[in-house]
């Protein structure tokens, strides 16, 4: 037994730990500061003052929001909701191959087919869809196509990630009891883990929908098509007024999709 | 001969499953529809893409080495600021928002600061303060410190919405102060997750980083979009590979470090 000494206060007992948290704490902030100094090597202070000015006048410019141009957003808002379902839709087909490559239980081979596909889901979790769309507008050209390309290509490791996660979560029974009546490989897949996976997948499907839906309002600043384009030129062009419109538009339609999304995966689920 | 179909347990009713297959198909036929697609740009932009392919097979890090090396510099810079100065913003946030322990003016002004945080994109965001900051990392430090308060904020605040009640009863019943009950009873409970979390928005950061310079705030989206604009594909790759490797670099040592915490 260890004595108690009741006039000190109580403290962590682990001093190698409270050593290392201390440390971590201390490169952390030294890090910080390093960082900090060389990032603002180029920063020009005196932009940064007078922010304050710039931001008052940039309000005012900004209000009253433009609303009859409204009018003219309905059809991009309309392509905007192609590139996010469409794409969805095409990253989705992708993945579903590929998720089952890179499930531990699934894949025919763990050391070649496995490690292509996980590099093929981090490869596409890494990058920005609007990284995508610029590099396929530049290939493709402007337009809707380049835009739901680079939406489906970011899809493609998000729902294989954890489409793949939940197949290797699947019960091992139910596929024996398949394998044991003489089934093939695909028979198994088809008969005891797509019905386990079925209810998970479609929820992967609609909660990225939705995060597609917000990504690919912004494509059109790189020229991939739907609202975004219109945000692009009205920036260009400085029509602060109609900035606040769209901005808000967009605002609106992340709220909807979002709390559809949300319904509809409450009911799967 | 009787044939055994396996049953429909999503959508049982028939009727049901027509329906949505219906209106399934006819969105399907309505919106390639409406996909306007100027092939010949397409199929001229073929040579492009394979171009681009080979370009990520066989990278150049070499040509433009100083640019590649400065962007990344500032995007890692402004990755680390941001990550440190918004989770350290997020905490109050956070224990603002969480239901059970702060009082309700507090929590309202917390919860919609944290959902207008959340609601923007960081690019959009990025874009305002371009404009009142000037061009720079600084600019994407901002945007991605605001970023981070929202997402970790809100992570925060439900966390401790779903902490263990038993502790911080028993912490409260020593006549502990709210900061103590914090301290004491709240804070272990989340520790743990949150040095998750934060690792995992360090992550997040990283990539927008590379978003957000295409508007103009700093960092390695700016080299690569100028590399992208002057068809520089095979420069273009190498950028892509070094975003991947640092970020699967990040997520492996958040894995680790994320072991060892718990």
């Amino acid at each position: 037994m260890g004595q108690l000494d009741q006039s000190t206060l109580w403290h962590s007992n682990n001093r190698r730990h409270a050593r290392i948290v201390w440390g971590f704490w201390f490169i952390t902030v030294l890090l910080t500061v390093y960082c900090w100094q060389v990032m603002n090597e180029e920063t020009m202070w005196i932009f940064v003052y007078d922010a304050p000015e710039q931001g008052a006048d940039l309000l005012s410019r900004m209000f009253p929001p433009n609303w009859l141009y409204i009018n003219q957003l309905y059809e991009a808002l309309w392509d905007t909701l192609n590139i996010a379902t469409l794409g969805t839709l095409l990253g989705v087909i992708l993945a579903f191959p590929v998720a089952f490559l890179a499930a531990r239980n699934t894949t025919p081979s763990t050391r070649f087919v496995r490690p292509v596909a996980l590099f093929i889901i981090a490869a596409s979790r890494s990058i920005n869809s609007l990284i995508w769309a610029l590099l396929l507008v530049s290939i493709l050209g402007p337009g809707i196509l380049a835009g739901i390309i680079a939406i489906g290509l970011r899809s493609i490791g998000f729902v294989a990630k954890l489409l793949y996660e939940s197949i290797e979560e699947t019960n091992g029974t139910s596929v024996e009891a398949i394998e044991s009546t003489g089934a093939s490989r695909f028979q198994v897949i088809n008969y005891a883990i797509i019905p386990q996976i079925l209810p998970a997948f479609l929820s992967i499907a609609i909660f990225r929908w939705d995060i597609n839906i917000r990504e690919s309002t912004i494509l059109g600043l790189v020229g991939a098509g739907g609202i975004g384009l219109f945000l692009s030129s009205s920036l260009n062009t400085l029509a602060w007024p109609q900035v606040t419109l769209i901005i808000l538009v967009i605002l609106a339609t992340v709220v909807v999709s979002e709390y559809f999304s949300a319904k509809v995966r409450s009911l799967l689920i | 001969m009787r044939t055994w179909q396996r049953p429909h347990y999503l959508v049982p009713n028939k009727r049901w499953r027509l329906a949505l297959w219906a209106i399934f198909i006819a969105y399907l036929v309505v919106g390639i529809g409406s996909v306007e697609v100027n092939w010949m740009r397409a199929y001229e932009g073929l040579d492009r893409g394979a171009k681009f392919l080979s370009g990520f097979l066989q990278p150049d890090f070499t040509s433009r080495a100083k640019d590649i090396y400065a962007g990344i510099l500032e995007s890692l810079t402004m990755t680390v600021t941001s990550t440190v100065v918004g989770v350290l913003l997020s905490l109050p946030f956070g224990v603002g928002a969480a239901r059970n322990i702060s009082p309700k003016p507090i929590y309202l002004f917390c919860r919609a600061f944290i959902a207008l945080s959340r609601s923007m994109q960081e690019i959009i965001v990025a874009i305002f303060l371009v404009a009142l900051f000037g061009f720079g990392a600084f600019a994407g430090f901002l945007t991605l410190t605001y970023a981070t308060i929202g997402f970790l904020g809100k992570l925060l605040a439900e966390e401790i919405e779903g902490i263990d009640r038993k502790q911080l009863e028993a912490i409260s019943a020593t006549g502990a102060s709210w900061l103590q009950r914090v301290h004491m009873a709240i804070w272990p409970q989340v520790m743990p997750r949150m040095i998750g979390l934060s690792f995992y928005r360090f992550d997040i950061n990283f990539r927008e980083s590379a978003v957000i310079g295409i508007v103009g705030a700093g960092g390695i989206g700016a080299t690569l979009n100028t590399a992208i604009d002057r068809y520089e594909y095979d420069s273009a790759g190498a950028i892509l590979l070094i975003i991947i490797v640092i970020v699967m670099a990040c997520e492996y040592l958040s894995g680790w470090i994320r072991k060892w915490v718990s």
